[in-house]
């Protein structure tokens, strides 16, 4: 078929070449067990390209000073690079500008953050959030905790048997009461693409705050923050190619003035005396003591990286593996593919009749194939299709075909081992 | 470097598949759950303990291959035996687990249960294997109430 006539994804997963793009990542070059390591735990965290590690490095070896302080050369430069970051950041996002984003250690953090300045302040007794049953625990946990301070009732919008969400139902838990609703972008367990923009134009209509929790969906999608009408987002760096303990919340301007700061300490006042403190302006006020800065450092370079090489190509190529996998995989007796979503990314999560997924995955590691098993941190999305937990494999743009194909064998392998 | 085969030995697997004592036995006077929240294993142990002997005990419950051998490895261990020497087998398969070197003789008290040497090459699977043997620890020292045990 001649190329013109393909549709612009398949001319961009055509166009992909993972050979080139698996040179940049080394953890990849690695053999586990005495196989070539097939890395399917992305959706827990991602490996790193060398820009990200080679800045990190560059970061402390030349530039280590702290930021926002130190009046000599190597603090100048450790605050331009932080805030190059932030820059960064923004522009990955969308967001209008960078006072709007707030560097965190993740995303479980950014939703604490808000759940206890936002969440603290708008909600009281007897009102009620709004959460769906797909969320990680990080998306539900700390709103138990302010709902349990506050004498608030925490709402759960359920999802149907394929994983999608129930929109009428949801549509009906966004009640006059209903002070704040958060959900996430990509179900982590399932792979299911919430339809966000629809659910915050819908909660919008009704007054209500939105925070979108975009940990799984900013390594897979262009995210927009202000065509999305966010009042939140978080995500977190190490999920997108840049490493652990970095992430960013963004939340609209208005809203991070008015409130209170988190965590006090340095560099998040302007002036303080033992009568009074006056905090500084944002998105400094939510950033006390020394930050991340290389994790910062390394974001940029990851978030470089990944546009660079284009979100929307490496979506593409992540989609026909999906496409493949799910082919693949659902083609095989007694497995069962868990979150059949109509919108759907980079996850596959399935049982196998009979064996239960910790034995999976260790005879999968034994092959060098390495998967989750378990719970996802999503207990009641297990609990909704009634299984303790599932293996789940999980793509990124580094992934293959033939890693696909190793990944069916391999689940044979186990299946004639407990034959 | 670790083989499955030290793992999934053919009597595991034959244990894992056709658990023994899978019930509850007639009588129970003594039961405890155990629960592994990492990977959603949850196990139902009974006993039937006169004067100090385990005269009957059973298991219900879902969980990997490892630790529902383990669970029934360890009914067809313990049954007869009185709760000191119970106490005294596991704290045998405790050591026979968590031993750093791969080859040790079998430990001829555990009979069967050396089956299980391989899990100490496999430290995630650690309390896959341990998971029945709290349980009996907290269905021994339950007096009265049944009781509830995690591995976190």
């Amino acid at each position: 078929m001649a190329s013109s006539l393909l549709n612009p994804a398949a001319r961009a997963q055509a166009a992909w070449d993972v050979t080139a793009v698996r040179r940049d990542f080394p953890a990849l070059e690695q053999t586990v067990h005495g196989h070539p390591l097939v890395y399917l735990d992305n959706a827990a965290t991602t490996q790193k390209p060398r820009p990200v590690l080679e800045k990190m490095l560059a970061f402390y070896q030349q530039d280590c000073g702290n930021i926002h302080r130190s009046i000599h050369q190597l603090g100048e430069r450790a605050t331009e690079a932080y805030e190059k970051a932030r820059l960064r950041t923004q522009a990955f996002l969308g967001a209008g500008s960078a006072h709007e984003i707030v560097f965190v250690r993740g995303a479980t953090e950014a939703i604490n953050l808000v759940a206890q300045t936002f969440g603290r302040q708008r909600v009281g007794a007897g009102d009620r959030v709004l959460i769906t049953e797909l969320e990680h625990h990080s998306n539900i946990v700390p709103w138990q905790m302010l709902c349990e301070e506050k004498g608030a009732h925490l709402d759960v919008a359920p999802i149907d048997d394929a994983g999608e969400l129930i929109w009428e139902e949801f549509i009906a838990r966004l009640t006059p009461r209903t002070r704040l609703a958060a959900f996430a972008h990509v179900s982590n367990a399932l792979g299911t693409v919430l339809p966000v923009r629809r659910m915050i134009e819908a909660a919008h209509a009704q007054n209500i705050p939105v925070l979108v929790d975009g940990a799984q969906a900013a390594p897979h999608l262009a995210v927009n923050v202000r065509e999305l009408d966010a009042d939140f987002y978080v995500f977190s760096g190490h999920k997108v190619y840049g490493p652990t303990g970095i992430g960013a919340l963004y939340g609209k301007r208005e809203l991070l003035e008015e409130m209170p700061p988190w965590q006090g300490g340095g560099d998040m006042i302007q002036s303080v005396s033992f009568a009074r403190t006056i905090y500084n302006r944002v998105p400094y006020k939510f950033e006390a003591g020394t930050p991340h800065i290389a994790g910062a450092i390394g974001l940029k370079a990851a978030l470089d990286y990944v546009s660079t090489l284009g979100l929307a190509a490496a979506g593409a190529h992540e989609d026909h593996l999906l496409r493949l996998g799910t082919e693949r995989l659902g083609a095989l007796p007694g497995l069962r593919l868990i979150g059949q979503a109509r919108e759907k990314l980079g996850v596959l999560s399935f049982t196998l009749a009979g064996i239960h997924p910790h034995d999976v995955a260790t005879l999968l590691d034994q092959q060098g194939i390495a998967v989750r098993a378990g719970h996802h941190c999503a207990q009641p999305v297990m609990e909704h299709f009634q299984v303790p937990a599932t293996t789940r494999a999980s793509l990124a743009l580094y992934n293959t075909e033939a890693e696909i194909e190793a990944l069916a064998r391999g689940i044979e392998q186990v299946q004639k081992i407990f034959q | 470097m670790a083989d499955w085969r030290e793992l999934y030995q053919d009597l595991i697997l034959d244990h894992g598949r056709r658990p023994r004592n899978f019930r509850q036995p007639a009588g129970a006077n003594r039961q405890a759950e155990g629960f592994n929240p990492l990977c959603g294993d949850r196990i139902q142990l009974y006993l039937k303990l006169e004067n100090g002997v385990i005269s009957d005990l059973g298991f219900q419950g879902s969980g990997c291959a490892i630790s529902t051998a383990s669970a029934s490895l360890l009914t067809e261990r313990l049954k007869g035996k009185t709760a000191e020497e119970a106490e005294a087998v596991f704290q045998k398969f405790h050591q026979l687990i968590l031993r750093p070197e791969a080859a040790a003789p079998a430990e001829p008290d555990l009979g069967k249960l050396n089956a299980l040497a391989g899990v100490a090459q496999f430290p995630t699977r650690i309390k896959c294997a341990t998971l029945a043997w709290h349980t009996l620890h907290a269905a021994l020292d339950a007096a009265d109430a049944p009781v509830k045990v995690s591995t976190e």
